[in-house]
């Protein structure tokens, strides 16, 4: 009965934690600005958490380097499982923009697997709230069949 | 008194962005910082070999998205200079306004981040609520809400109707009279003054020897704003730089708070003075030659050095940021400071580590 009570909650409310992983800032305060009055993720039960070990889902902004690609694995190791990661703007996609600078990797999906990619430069706080919403359909899948 | 070393991010809840801090303390006693950045480095001055000058606005823009505008306008007076082009005044008025609104957000957004980094969440969400009113000016007049693209070599490329004019001095209004309500609170506020006053000082003479820049220099009592330049519109414009002397997280956020009432009263002032001449002049030629030119950026002094011989594609971009100079003076006022005054005191320097590292 605990077990299912905590799926339950995980889809109900999800703890999010945002690494920005060499974005220009524009995804990072747009993903800033889903929390504050006007957008409210909060009244969908989204709280953002500082530390990988709480967190549910990963939301990552920006190109991946050869420096954070470490730290950004690291993250993601340390996020307990069942887990999601959103990959935020046209660089976490597909690195955007700066796709041929010389220190740049690519997106995200080249160090760690993406569930939804969220298009725009910068993306919007509506896609982003979208995103996570669609992402959480995905998470009550996968709980279900574990 | 055993000496522990604790790493302060680069993964932090109080930073949006990565910078690494090693601190040696002693008890709780900060004895020595020794920053570490990179992890934001994409590279992206090199891309001007395989973009050409026009395509590499779209490319410094990013360098920051919060003063995208500001990044554009620097680099695209460099090339007017550097080509002998005209700017027509309906265009530097314009670039005033989107500059300046620029400032507003991005001040407000730090006073947030600041209101967060002691714990005052309700503050943080109140400038958040106000600064959402900028955006959607923003939004509703270049079509994009953080990076807006609207500098073109030789002027703007979006222009401003009767209409949005009125709608935006009507918002202003409101913005303002709601930034005017939270000033007791920012300024005199008791659980305000008891983080900031006093925490984290840089003497005038500090700030001027290790070349801090922007809000950090004018906290400390140098009356130094690179507008006084004069460059866009700032020609025409009444312009004073604020300043505050007491050098501490106090001043340095009473000045860009009361930098953003400036910047509207800029704003106003621009769309006062807009006239009926061209939104871009036509651009001949190739850039030839090698021009530096500066900016004040919501973070302080930006500086860009281009050089072109007679290609589309630029030779050299060379860009410096506000924040990589301010990094040296936040070292010099971290040690000494209590561990938990850490985050105040780094997010005080407005770090905008993207800028930093390009």
């Amino acid at each position: 009965m605990f077990g299912s009570f905590l799926k339950k909650s995980q889809i109900k409310s999800p703890w999010l934690m945002h690494f920005d992983c060499g974005s220009c800032n524009g995804c990072d305060i747009e993903t800033l600005a889903c929390l504050t009055p006007v957008y409210d993720v909060e009244r969908f039960g989204i709280i953002n958490v500082g530390n990988p070990r709480h967190a549910d889902v990963l939301v990552v902004t920006g190109t991946v380097n050869r420096r954070n690609a470490v730290i950004l694995k690291n993250i993601y190791d340390q996020m307990p499982t069942p887990k999601l990661v959103i990959a935020i703007g046209a660089c976490g996609c597909s690195g955007g923009v700066f796709r041929e600078a010389p220190n740049v990797l690519g997106g995200v999906d080249k160090v760690i697997p993406v569930d939804v990619y969220v298009p725009g430069c910068p993306a919007k706080p509506e896609a982003i709230m979208d995103a996570v919403v669609t992402g959480l359909a995905k998470l009550g899948k996968i709980l279900e069949v574990a | 008194m055993a000496r522990a070393t604790i790493p302060f991010g680069p993964q932090h809840p109080v930073l949006p962005e990565p910078i690494h801090l090693s601190l040696v303390v002693e008890d709780e006693k900060v004895v020595e910082a020794l920053p570490t950045i990179g992890y934001v480095h994409r590279g992206l001055e090199m891309l001007a070999a395989k973009r050409d000058y026009n395509q590499m606005i779209q490319v410094v823009e990013r360098v920051c998205g919060i003063c995208s505008m500001i990044h554009s306008l620097c680099y695209c007076q460099g090339l007017e200079e550097m080509m002998g082009v005209e700017v027509p005044r309906r265009a530097r008025m314009l670039r005033v306004v989107w500059s300046e609104l620029h400032r507003l957000h991005s001040h407000l957004l730090w006073l947030g981040l600041f209101a967060d980094s002691f714990g005052f969440e309700s503050l943080f969400m109140q400038l958040w609520k106000i600064r959402e009113k900028v955006m959607d000016l923003n939004e509703a007049t270049t079509g994009n809400r953080v990076i807006v693209s609207v500098n073109v070599v030789g002027g703007v490329r979006a222009d401003l109707d009767e209409a949005q004019i009125r709608w935006i001095k009507d918002t202003l209004v409101e913005v303002e009279a709601s930034i005017r309500s939270l000033q007791s609170t920012i300024m005199n506020d008791s659980t305000v003054c008891k983080r900031t006053v006093g925490v984290g000082v840089l003497t005038k003479q500090a700030a001027y020897d290790l070349g801090a820049a922007g809000p950090m220099l004018r906290g400390s009592g140098v009356a130094q704003d690179m507008r006084q330049l004069k460059y866009a519109g700032f020609d025409e414009i009444a312009f004073e730089p604020i300043v505050e002397t007491s050098g501490d997280c106090w001043a340095r956020s009473t000045v860009r708070f009361r930098e953003s009432l400036q910047s509207i009263d800029l704003v106003r002032q621009a769309l006062d003075r807009l006239d009926g001449s061209e939104l871009a002049a036509k651009v001949k030629g190739k850039p030839e030659g090698e021009v530096i030119t500066r900016v004040e950026q919501p973070r302080g002094e930006c500086l860009y050095y281009l050089k072109g011989n007679g290609d589309k594609f630029l030779q050299r971009v060379r860009i410096r940021t506000p924040t990589f100079a301010n990094i040296p003076p936040l070292a010099a006022i971290l040690p000494g400071l209590d561990f938990a005054d850490v985050p105040v005191v780094v997010l005080s320097i407005d770090p905008c580590i993207s800028c930093t590292e390009r």
